[in-house]
């Protein structure tokens, strides 16, 4: 069964850039480790005849036909929701170095 | 930034065996976005937009909105995958790739993980130099395209010193393939030109496809490379480093090039390279280091739970395949040998990128000979002189009817192009030109030879070196005509009137 370390709850909280104290992370690791335990749960039915599936329901190529739909948003409406925007653009802090 | 130490080509060369490896994204021109209705803005018709207005909530995550795949998208997505000699994955299903950027809304990327929809393939490329190569291909898979970022403050507009960033997701879920090579081994110094003439493959590919604008400048087309050195005689690879920011065909010759340079120049000094993403600055011909590979590589790809699988049927692959056109490289050589060009001449059609122009003039009746001088002579002189594309200034129907008329003699080269100043002036098709400005050869014996006996009764010295034998002095007298007939008559049939008349009176 795999345990949940301290070192991997503060690289995740680094990768989602959540800032986290020593009790945080301490506290975080003992929730998540019940977390995993009890989705590991799944692993006791689980037999080696069943196969690994990412989707229960067994379905296939759903698919969308190449037209323009009649949800498109106004710049206005894409920015309503922005804690910051210049009207037609969202406004973030700037952050180093880190394009994908 | 200091500059790096190079090493000089040809030494590094003698050091070293440059491997490469390529990743192009190809962005697909639906109508929409992989994964939302959203219009997409590398279909031509949605190219100029105003920011964050060719979206949906789908392309901002927005709570309750769930993706859909395009039905095209997939259909273009194997197309390109068997253009690339791919096979086509029975099922292939999206994934999750997390990261934390603004560039996309949702903290994540939908891709493809370990189900690729296409993988080995091997793509056949070209030099200009002659050498043929087989590029490997390990996998094509879909994705979605991010948004965009403009870094506001500080001095240049980049990253560096950028006080806050402004965001616009118009490309945020744009369709894209990327199509990785495996590591590209022996090509030594042509590496660089390799590097090139693949990217420029696949664009011909794209575009004979009709799946993508393919236009590098656009950022239809991109390209990543990955440059690595090993010492001669070594088996096992060097760390290499990836460049991005490569936006021309030019610029990833140069960028191979010079991470090659760099390297040998780092190794051979006992130093070691550093695995990392490097930036590519077009003004200065540099690359720069981005960031290191490092834990923040950490994407924790899961398969997307809001997509289901795609499983295209053997009916489907088959029908595309049948659909595939001829391979690019097939092509020219096909094009090369029933043209009869020499390769100086051919490769002028295609360095001039006017292949679809001369082959669509041949088929509207031209002679190759013909189609290629209009184009890569007179059109593309034009078209340089006024920043334009040559396939701008006229149809292939119109500069095939033109080499008709001169074939035919109603045009001489001279009339021709001003016939052709007429057609690109939109004054309509080349013989209406001719009938509009009174520009047809004077083909009329009778209307020339009174213009020679003309010619030759004022001109008595040039007659009597005539009919001693030295027909050389003819010149005169045909220039003469040429000018009281303003240029409309064929100068070779002057030519023989003008000895018939001289020794026959």
């Amino acid at each position: 069964m795999s345990e949940i370390t301290a070192e991997q709850v503060a690289h995740l909280a680094n990768l989602a850039r959540i800032a986290l104290t020593e009790e945080e992370i301490a506290h975080l690791t003992t929730e998540l480790g019940q977390i995993m335990q009890a989705v590991e749960k799944v692993g006791e039915v689980a037999t080696p005849d069943v196969p690994p599936t990412s989707h229960p329901i067994p379905m296939q190529n759903v698919f969308r036909d190449d037209v323009v739909g009649d949800d498109v948003l106004t710049a206005e409406q894409a920015v309503a929701g922005a804690p910051e925007a210049d009207g037609s653009r969202f406004v973030v802090s700037a952050i180093l170095g880190e394009e994908q | 930034m200091a500059r790096a130490a190079l090493m000089d080509f040809d030494k590094a060369l003698e050091l070293f065996e440059p491997v490469i490896g390529l990743e192009v994204h190809v962005e697909l021109n639906t109508m929409t976005k992989m994964f939302s209705s959203a219009p997409n803005p590398a279909n031509s018709a949605f190219h100029v937009a105003e920011p964050n207005t060719l979206i949906t909530p789908v392309c901002l995550g927005l709570p309750g909105s769930l993706p859909v795949v395009n039905g095209e998208a997939v259909r273009s997505s194997i197309s390109l995958g068997l253009a690339l000699g791919c096979e086509i994955a029975p099922s292939s299903r999206f994934a999750r790739k997390n990261y934390f950027y603004p560039d996309l809304a949702k903290n994540y990327q939908i891709s493809q993980y370990d189900e690729p929809i296409a993988f080995d393939g091997e793509v056949e490329v070209e030099l200009e130099n002659g050498r043929v190569f087989q590029v490997p291909i390990e996998r094509a898979h879909m994705e979605e395209d991010a948004g965009k970022l403009t870094h506001v403050g500080g001095s240049t507009g980049r990253i560096q010193g950028a006080e806050y960033s402004l965001v616009d997701y118009n490309r945020a879920g744009v369709p894209l393939v990327e199509i990785v090579t495996r590591p590209i081994f022996g090509a030594e110094a042509d590496a660089p030109a390799l590097a090139r003439a693949y990217v420029s493959t696949i664009r011909d590919i794209a575009i004979s496809l009709g799946i993508s604008e393919a236009r590098m400048e656009r950022g239809n087309l991109r390209c990543d490379a990955n440059v690595s050195l090993r010492p001669r005689g070594q088996e096992k690879l060097g760390t290499r480093t990836e460049t991005k920011n490569v936006n021309s065909f030019r610029s990833i010759e140069r960028a191979v090039r010079y991470e090659i340079q760099r390297q040998a120049a780092i190794l051979a000094d006992g130093g070691s390279i550093t695995q990392e993403t490097r930036h590519w600055h077009e003004d200065t011909g540099t690359t720069s280091a981005g960031r290191p590979k490092s834990d923040a590589d950490d994407y924790r790809y899961f398969p997307e739970p809001d997509l289901l699988p795609v499983v295209p049927s053997p009916e489907l692959i088959e029908e595309l395949r049948a659909a595939l056109p001829e391979p690019p490289a097939a092509r020219r050589r096909r094009l090369k040998g029933e043209w009869g060009f020499t390769d100086l001449d051919f490769q002028g059609v295609v360095n001039s990128d006017l292949l679809v122009e001369v082959t669509q003039t041949v088929a509207a009746g031209a002679t190759p000979a013909a189609a290629r001088k209009w184009w890569t002579g007179e059109l593309a002189r034009i078209a340089n002189a006024q920043n334009v594309d040559a396939a701008s200034l006229a149809t292939p129907e119109h500069v095939a009817e033109l080499a008709q008329l001169v074939d035919s003699g109603t045009l001489t080269d001279r009339l021709a192009r001003q016939v052709l100043e007429g057609v690109i002036a939109g004054e309509g098709s080349p013989q209406q030109v001719v009938d509009a400005r009174g520009l047809a050869v004077v083909s009329d014996d009778g209307a020339l030879i009174a213009a020679i006996d003309e010619a030759l009764a004022s001109q008595p010295d040039v007659l009597a070196k005539i009919r001693d034998g030295k027909v050389q002095a003819a010149g005169a007298v045909i220039g003469a005509v040429m000018k009281a007939m303003q240029g409309k008559a064929d100068a070779a049939r002057v030519r023989e009137l003008v000895l018939e008349r001289a020794t026959t009176d």
